[in-house]
């Protein structure tokens, strides 16, 4: 913070600064034609106007002064923010089972950030612990900072780094891994640690939070506690999400890497396994499954790491009366692989068809999901599916489209023969594949309808 | 006047934070509508709060203690009155500009400096009141005043914010809100703490809502407003006393609140002179949950249910201090008691017992024996005893020490509840500037300068002016304020320079009558300006007369109310044409009178007096509305002294 003595500030109120020699942390008494106002000084965010200067009053509520109405300034002293959560020394238990906190960043672990007054990815997460301290409870939490950055930013190559650093804390021993990371792509990392981590002994347990720890209300803690329940004494050794199941702070759902989506833009309870069921529930200090059929903690420490990912891979999501130069101008730009997320049974208009087989002809690997998300891609039903195969377009049966996009990456990058990338495509690793579809795996209850009424009246929302 | 001068000496001081719905149509951070919803919520969300640090890198003291009490926060969701808002599943919209617009004219009607920029901050609360875990709030404007009685009271600061949830239930460890209330823009009017004497608090208090009112942007109804007092005497500290309904309240509070700090002073210098300090302090706990469970029950006095647990606190050498009085009927341990209810949760009052008021359930003195020597206390002690689950005993135990502890300081800073009776009771501990923090969800707002002027331009007089130039017409007081905020007022000051009625007379119709009617149920207020200055000029030139006039009002409040278009086209002259409201005339009354005075014999031994008023009487009931006494009674009046 001592960097920049005027942050965010630009002219005018900037030369209003230096004019008083005020900075940033000033505490100051401005004198301006509309009376006289003070308190410190703050940084300015860089998207605000460059007219005002903002000052935080004792009473801690924070005002704009526009400086061209500031007559003069008394500086009276400096007093800089030191916005930091105690770090403290994890207390270890040889009761408790080990396990690994790898940071990335995300709302999970966020400050502020006075230059654009938004939230920035920063606590370490050793300063976690100093907010959380419940979670020595159940774990003797080791924590690696791999990245510092917000979920948009993930890409393949951070995907790769964390499948390395989740086999190196494998072969360490620990009992389960953590994954602290943003919301709004962990479903994309969540499917490429599946890919790439086979096999694993442990449980990987990606967690995020909705509303970030900077707030009484937020759900990071609850999500934080319940992850290293499931990563410390869960017996569930997948990769899988660990956020909201209601948006009630009561349970968590644990969702298969592979199935998960998220499906609400603010939500806590956004993240849904869709086209079948979460696999448990868990709280901070249980965990209940839901199902059969999961892969289970084991002993040993081996487990597969393929760490591959070609980055010329795309996703189409169709619309009705798409051209074909979108097409066109993905083979030309040298695109190995798209994922077209095609209409109703996976779909996509006849004026398309030349494009896609020119695309073919040129080597580029088709495959077709649903932009229903649910259901399966079931070509022959229409004739149009069967021309659309013809083509040479794979369908990806109920594979999501982010899931596919992923996969394929993930299959180019591992070789260029198409019948090999193929038989990767199309055989599950991870369930992202499945054979059946259970009946209740498509639940979006419907609400105003008087029996869902009356379930949102007996039950936590 | 001797009360105020006691206040005065003992450094009475007060502030008041009053808090006022602002009349929008929707809410401060979403498009919902505000209302009240007292129906079946739809569903229910629950959730928990944790303390953050403040953007300077603290914890409040308030976050941590709110935490300690590890409540479970329910909230009942109603679809007309909230969205996702509401539960903090969507981030604010931008704030309402009409309730900016609103804050902004309040603020000029308050002398305030302007902000230039408006900035969001979240102001924590981890009662659960807020599902965010708090409030938006921003100033508005700062430094205004306002004149009271020759001297100027400071405005230390206009907020804009959102409202909390409405509590519903608050029992052990779980409290339940409802969310329709939540993020009803309201602004907040603080006051330095200028108020000498409780009676100015009231007073201040009551003029500020009149301000408020005369913008005629408020919300109005119960709950609409809610104030805040700050109080503290010399020696003592700034304690808030939360949510305070009428206004009228602040006197009597504030005068307990004062007694209550002066009696918490008098301990701490008894404590003083027992030689205990901040530093000598010594306390603690044991556990006699033994004592109270299993064995001896013939021990226990009937009826008493210590639960799992039993604790007792030892105070060294605070013997009879426990019992000295704080307010009407509350001693010491009574603050004790707030702390472990709020804090511990051990809410079924009565919560503890102590040894300066040792018969309470009856509790034996060899029970109290068994029990001192467990704590190995001696005479000199005090002991109090706290029951419950185990974990919120322990919690009840440091709370106590804690509380006891401050005693050796004085008055601690705490924000306590306004009870029935002018008593208050802790709520929490009084939150700091450490639980500020700017909301990053929310980009700064400029205030521009055309929309000041704007607003500037159209600001409503100010009402002491208002006020000041109606007692100079000569109107009462009460009649002033009355109609300086009533929608009559534009009415009264034109018909009071017309001069067709006496001032007073028109005061009293358009206040004390007003009133008598809305009362009665006559909708008076919805009668047409038009129609009332009209009327108004009937009775002035005697055209209608009291009578005439009053059954005129009734029939146009009830056309209004009713729809009545035809009898709003007919107006007033139709209606008093059809209802026949003018007063009967000469010759109209003289055949009244005759028919009522034949066979009318008169005859020596007649009350001649009582005839007349009698027979004045029936002639006036007769003619009903058009009855014009004074002209009846002297018609009546000649004749009778005619026949004689």
């Amino acid at each position: 913070m001592q960097d920049n003595p005027y942050k965010g500030y630009r002219p005018p109120a900037l030369d209003k600064l230096k004019e008083c020699g005020a900075r940033v942390w000033s505490d100051v008494e401005m004198e301006t034609t509309g009376g006289v106002f003070s308190g410190i000084i703050l940084p300015r965010a860089e998207t605000a106007d460059a007219e005002h200067i903002v000052l935080k009053m004792r009473t801690g509520y924070n005002i704009g002064i526009r400086a061209d109405r500031i007559v003069s300034m008394t500086v009276r002293g400096v007093k800089e923010a030191h916005y930091r959560i105690p770090e403290q020394e994890f207390p270890y238990d040889d009761s408790n089972p080990n396990v690994t906190l790898l940071g990335t960043g995300g709302t999970i672990a966020s400050r502020l950030d006075y230059r654009t007054g938004a939230v920035i990815p920063a606590f370490t997460p050793g300063e976690l612990y100093g907010a959380v301290p419940e979670l020595a409870d159940v774990c003797n939490l080791h924590t690696e900072k791999l990245f510092g950055i917000f979920s948009e930013n993930m890409g393949p190559k951070q995907y790769i780094a964390l499948a390395e650093a989740i086999g190196r804390e494998i072969e360490k021993g620990v009992a389960g891994i953590m994954i602290g990371h943003g919301t709004d792509t962990m479903h994309h990392t969540a499917a490429a640690l599946s890919y790439m981590v086979q096999d694993s002994p442990v449980p990987i347990v990606m967690v995020g939070s909705q509303r970030s720890s900077d707030r009484p209300s937020s759900d990071a803690a609850f999500n934080l506690r319940s992850a290293a329940y499931a990563a410390a004494h869960g017996e569930i050794a997948e990769v899988m999400v660990c956020m909201f199941g209601p948006t009630s702070d009561s349970y968590n759902l644990l969702h298969r890497g592979t199935r998960v989506r998220k499906m609400h833009s603010s939500y806590r309870s956004t993240f849904r396994t869709i086209g079948d069921i979460p696999l448990a529930t868990v709280t901070p200090d249980s965990l209940r499954p839901l199902r059969e059929g999961v892969y289970r903690k084991r002993a040993g420490r081996a487990v597969r790491i393929v760490p591959a990912f070609e980055e010329k891979v795309t996703m189409v999501y169709y619309y009705p009366n798409m051209k074909p130069d979108i097409i066109d101008s993905l083979v030309d730009n040298g695109y190995r692989g798209i994922v077209i997320a095609g209409t109703g049974l996976g779909h996509v208009n006849r004026p398309l068809y030349d494009a896609l087989r020119r695309a073919h002809d040129r080597g580029v690997a088709l495959y077709m999901t649903v932009q229903t998300l649910w259901g399966f891609v079931q070509m022959y039903v229409y004739e149009t599916g069967r021309e659309i195969m013809d083509l040479g377009v794979v369908p990806c049966d109920n594979m999501l489209p982010e899931a596919a996009y992923i996969k394929l990456g993930w299959a180019l990058g591992q070789t260029d023969d198409l019948d090999e990338v193929k038989k990767i495509m199309l055989t599950s690793v991870a369930g992202e594949i499945t054979e059946r579809e259970p009946h209740d795996g498509y639940l979006v209850l419907q609400g105003g309808l008087p029996e869902v009424q009356d379930f949102l009246k007996n039950h936590m929302m | 006047m001797s009360h105020d001068r006691i206040y005065r000496s003992l450094g009475f001081r007060s502030g008041l934070e009053v808090h006022q719905q602002l009349a929008t149509k929707r809410k401060l951070f979403c498009r919902c509508p505000v209302g009240l919803n007292n129906g079946e919520p739809d569903a229910r969300v629950t959730r928990h709060m944790r303390p953050t640090l403040s953007e300077l890198g603290e914890y409040d003291g308030t976050a941590l203690m709110e935490f300690k009490t590890r409540k479970t926060v329910v909230y009942e969701l109603l679809r007309d009155s909230m969205c996702t808002y509401e539960i903090d599943d969507t981030p604010p919209f931008r704030i309402n500009q009409r309730a900016v617009e609103y804050a902004i004219e309040i603020a000029l009607l308050f002398h305030c400096n302007l902000v230039d920029e408006i900035h969001i901050t979240r102001k924590q609360y981890l009662d659960g009141s807020i599902p965010a875990g708090f409030q938006r709030t921003a100033v508005v404007g700062l430094g205004g005043w306002i004149p009271f009685r020759g001297r100027e009271i400071g405005i230390r600061q206009v907020n804009l914010e959102e409202d909390s949830c409405r509590e519903v239930r608050d029992e052990g460890h779980q409290i339940i809100w409802r969310t329709d209330r939540l993020s009803t823009p309201l602004v907040e009017v603080i006051t330095e703490p200028d108020l000498e004497t409780p009676e100015e608090v009231s007073a201040v208090n009551a003029l500020i809502g009149r301000i408020l009112r005369s913008s005629g942007k408020v919300r109005r109804g119960i709950g609409s407003a809610r104030q805040d007092i700050n109080v503290s005497i010399t020696g003592g500290t700034r304690v808030e006393i939360k949510g305070v309904f009428r206004t009228s309240y602040g006197e009597a509070l504030t005068a307990n609140e004062a007694k209550r700090q002066r009696a918490l002073l008098e301990v701490r210098n008894e404590l003083y002179r027992r030689g205990i300090t901040t530093e000598t302090f010594e306390a603690s706990s044991v556990d006699v949950t033994p004592i109270f469970a299993g064995g001896e029950e013939d021990l226990l006095p009937e009826g008493f249910v210590p639960g799992p647990a039993v604790r007792v606190v030892r105070l060294n050498g605070w013997h009879d201090l426990l019992a000295t009085t704080t307010q009407p009927g509350r001693v010491f341990a009574h603050e004790l008691a707030g702390r472990v209810r709020v804090i511990a949760c051990l809410d079924a009052m009565p919560n503890l017992v102590h040894s300066d008021n040792p018969r309470v359930f009856g509790l034996t003195d060899e029970i109290w024996r068994t029990i001192r020597h467990a704590a190995t206390a001696t005479k000199e002690d005090g002991l109090v005893i706290v029951w419950g689950v185990a974990r919120d005993v322990e919690t009840a135990c440091a709370e106590i020490i804690d509380r006891a502890r401050e005693a050796t300081v004085g008055v601690p800073n705490e924000t306590r509840q306004a009870l029935p009776g002018g008593l208050n009771r802790f709520e929490r501990i009084l939150p700091g500037p450490d639980r500020m923090y700017p909301d990053t969800d929310s980009p700064p707002t400029a205030i521009s300068r055309e929309m000041v002027e704007r607003i500037a331009a159209a600001l409503p007089e100010p009402l002491w002016e208002v006020e000041e130039r109606l007692r100079k017409l000569g109107v009462s007081e009460w009649e002033a304020r009355d109609l300086a905020l009533s929608p009559w007022r534009d009415v009264f000051e034109k018909a009071a320079s017309g001069g067709l009625l006496p001032v007073k007379r028109l005061a009293m119709i358009l206040t004390g009558h007003r009133r008598a009617a809305r009362r009665a149920g006559i909708a008076f207020d919805s009668i047409p300006p038009g129609e009332m200055e009209r009327a108004l000029e009937l009775l002035g030139r005697r055209t209608l007369l009291w009578p005439g006039f009053v059954a005129l009002l009734v029939r146009l409040a009830d056309a209004v109310r009713a729809g009545n278009g035809e009898e709003e086209r007919a107006g007033i002259d139709g209606i008093v044409k059809s209802d026949r409201l003018t007063p009967a005339m000469g010759e109209e009354i003289d055949m009244l009178v005759n028919t009522m005075m034949k066979g009318w014999t008169g005859g020596i031994g007649v009350d001649i007096d009582a005839a007349h008023r009698a027979l004045t009487g029936e002639v006036v009931y007769a003619l009903g509305p058009r009855a014009d006494g004074a002209a009846i009674a002297k018609k009546i009046g000649e004749r009778l002294r005619g026949m004689r």
